[in-house]
């Protein structure tokens, strides 16, 4: 950033600017350039020693005799951590399935269908709702609305109980893994609404006129003119709420009934934990393997989350070329 | 202004008290004789207990801290193999094989360690079933219940000891602990003796894989499923049952109740293990013993013989020796809802306090 200036100094014909010797003034720069440049290094090698305490400490797990961890641990590393591996993908997609049409609709309406007043007072709103912590969310989730959608899972497994989906016996209590993504879809919501909501208001005015003039309906211009532009940052706002609901613990760990077992059936008492949940309910009595074990199914976690990101990225930009943002 | 002026009075006025308060307490006298810093670590399960213990201690004997750490059974025994902690709370006692002079970092080099038993309480088996107020269980229908065999609240081997009760056609839903817990570790190992045909898992912390059931985190977490799901059953300690329903367990042909008496007669009525160092008060538990509630969970301090540091022992013999009287488990039984050690019991852990050197 400081050549420009020094290359116009040394090119000034008076030497006004470059036969002052160092400005004080100029120290600034120097000073911020440092302190930006160790903010950018500082969240690498913090990333770093996360992943280093990950692998060292949840290394004993991953490379001890399967047999000593059926005696010391909870068994065999992958046989234990595959089903919350599952757990934690079902429930995070799950939610993203109802929360990103909601989020998309909350998004549009307030960028290109609320009325001003009404707009910006829904936009403080949702984003006061990311801030609400999760452990209100798990309360609310295992106190409330648990308990009230018991009539609402029996009436679908009476009636739509041919869907594998809804099959099983239903849980008494509501604490189901379609409970958990309700809650967690609650929690991603926000998230996702308000960067959407960002993209669709820069969506180029002129490319909206433009359709409308053509005789596009409201609707049909959302889908010529804004729906390309915003696509990326769409999925880029999906994939962080998709990080968000795949890290939760809190929230899961009070409002699911989770066990070790692989099942697609969402109303059952028997549901796949979550990684993040297994790690907090049994690290309190954790010790020796066991530690090493839960620090290791972490680590698994920290391995997904970066993909789930990567694949973002790599979705954005490939995509990038076609949205009519450049 | 007035507000202020009133707002600032107030504040004054209560933090002077405040002062006071702490004046009052560091003035009285070093009670004891004692002071120094006490480290334990360990069960959960002891942790409403100790703290009213650590209150109460600290209290009495001034120059004391009492640190301890609910940190699981596994990691305070862990602890106090390595020296980390002076005293260990933990839901078993040392198996043999990890028993041994010398085993022990903060014990002297010829000392073994000593089990004893300080805290006992009864888990229940608690439910919500509507228009049910009492119900018994026998072993082999409440094992048949949490391992999915018996499937309906209607179920023959229910109604063959409920005749009166009105009992609905409707599923059970049994919940269990999510978490690897001492209440579980007790639980299972409870069915598994008195109907080993039915659950035939051993005991663990860890509920057993592939069974059908309500998972919760934590005693809340059940007792919570329990009162708000229908048709509902789990098990969780007695004090923490609330308005819930208990079941009575069926035991040599009589009805148990856990309650305080019926839990603290299973340590009476039960032998100590054998081939155990004397003071060791390891108890085998006898969950068909005569009279008592099978259900209990009996929570150890793990000492030294001989400790390496004299002022630690004279700490730890003070302090465990307090969680063992009378008074000690009097005050457990109020703060934490246990059941108290009897007089012959507490008898027997202060012979082995004072043993300790």
């Amino acid at each position: 950033m400081t050549k420009p200036v020094l290359e116009t100094s040394a090119t000034d014909p008076d030497g006004m600017l470059a036969s002052d010797g160092p400005d004080p003034k100029r120290h600034g720069d120097p000073v911020f350039r440092g302190f930006a440049t160790g903010a950018g290094i500082l969240i690498l090698a913090i990333l770093a020693a996360v992943a280093a305490f990950l692998l060292f400490q949840g290394a004993p797990a991953l490379i001890a005799d399967p047999a000593t961890l059926t005696e010391q641990g909870y068994g065999p590393f992958w046989a234990w951590v595959l089903p919350f591996v599952f757990g934690t993908l079902w429930a995070a997609i799950l939610a993203l399935v109802i929360a990103v049409p909601i989020a998309i609709g909350i998004a549009l309406f307030i960028s290109h269908y609320a009325p001003r007043r009404l707009a910006q007072p829904l936009g403080y709103v949702i984003d006061l709702l990311a801030a609400v912590p999760s452990v209100v969310f798990g309360l609310w989730g295992g106190l409330a609305l648990a308990p009230a959608v018991v009539p609402l899972y029996t009436w679908l497994n009476t009636n739509l109980g041919w869907i594998p989906l809804f099959s099983g016996a239903v849980s008494g209590t509501g604490r189901t893994i379609l409970t958990a993504a309700i809650v967690l879809a609650t929690m991603v919501l926000p998230i996702i609404t308000s960067l959407c909501r960002e993209v669709f208001l820069q969506a180029p005015r002129l490319h909206e006129e433009a359709a409308l003039a053509l005789g596009a309906t409201r609707w049909e211009m959302i889908k010529l003119a804004v729906f390309p532009y915003a696509r990326p940052g769409i999925i880029a706002a999906i994939m962080l709420g998709l990080g968000r609901a795949l890290g939760e613990t809190m929230a899961v760990s009070m409002v699911l009934s989770g066990s070790a077992n692989i099942t697609f059936q969402v109303l059952t008492s028997n549901n796949p934990n979550t990684i993040a949940a297994v790690i907090a309910q049994g690290f309190p009595e954790a010790f020796g393997l066991k530690t090493n074990e839960l620090i290791a199914a972490g680590l698994v976690l920290f391995v997904i989350t970066l993909a789930v990101n990567m694949v973002a990225r790599w979705i954005v930009s490939r995509r990038a070329a076609y949205s009519g943002a450049n | 202004m007035k507000t202020k002026l009133i707002t600032a009075v107030a504040l004054v006025a209560a933090s002077s008290l405040a002062l006071a308060g702490c004046a009052t307490n560091e003035g009285s006298t070093t009670g004891g004789g004692l002071s120094g810093t006490l480290t334990g670590k360990g069960a959960s399960s002891q942790k409403a207990a100790q703290e009213k213990w650590v209150a109460d201690f600290q209290t009495a004997n001034t120059g004391v801290t009492v640190n301890y750490s609910p940190d699981g059974s596994g990691a305070g025994r862990e602890a106090f193999t390595a020296g980390a902690a002076a005293f260990a709370g933990s839901d078993r006692a040392l198996k043999t094989d990890e028993m041994g002079a010398g085993k022990f970092a903060g014990c002297a080099a010829d000392s073994n360690a000593l089990d004893l038993p300080v805290y006992v309480s009864p888990i229940a088996v608690i439910y919500n079933v509507e228009g049910v107020k009492d119900l018994t269980l026998s072993p082999q229908a409440l094992a048949g219940i949490f391992a999915g065999t018996i499937t309906k609240w209607n179920d023959p081997a229910i109604t063959a000891t409920n005749p009166d009760a009105k009992l609905p056609a409707a599923a059970i839903n049994p919940v269990h602990r999510a978490d690897d817990s001492g209440t579980t570790e007790n639980f299972t190992d409870t069915m598994n003796v008195l109907a080993p045909s039915v659950w035939t898992w051993e005991a663990d912390g860890l509920w057993p894989d592939g069974l059908k059931g309500e998972a919760a985190t934590g005693t809340s977490g059940v007792v919570q499923a329990v009162t708000t799901g229908t048709n509902m059953i789990g098990y969780a300690d007695a004090s923490q049952a609330g308005e819930l329903g208990m079941a009575k367990l069926l035991v040599n042909g009589t009805a148990q109740s856990p309650t305080a008496e019926a839990a603290a007669a299973i340590v009476d009525n039960s032998p100590l293990e054998s081939g155990r160092d004397a003071n060791d008060l390891a108890v085998a538990l006898d969950r068909k013993a005569e009279g008592a509630y099978p259900a209990v969970l009996l929570s150890y301090a793990i000492v030294c013989q001989t400790y390496k540091d004299s002022a630690t022992a004279n700490l730890v013999k003070s302090y465990v020796g307090y969680m063992a009287s009378a008074e000690g488990q009097a005050a457990a039984a109020e703060a934490a809802g246990s059941a108290p050690l009897s007089a012959s019991m507490q008898a027997k852990v202060k012979a082995a306090i004072d043993s300790v050197k």
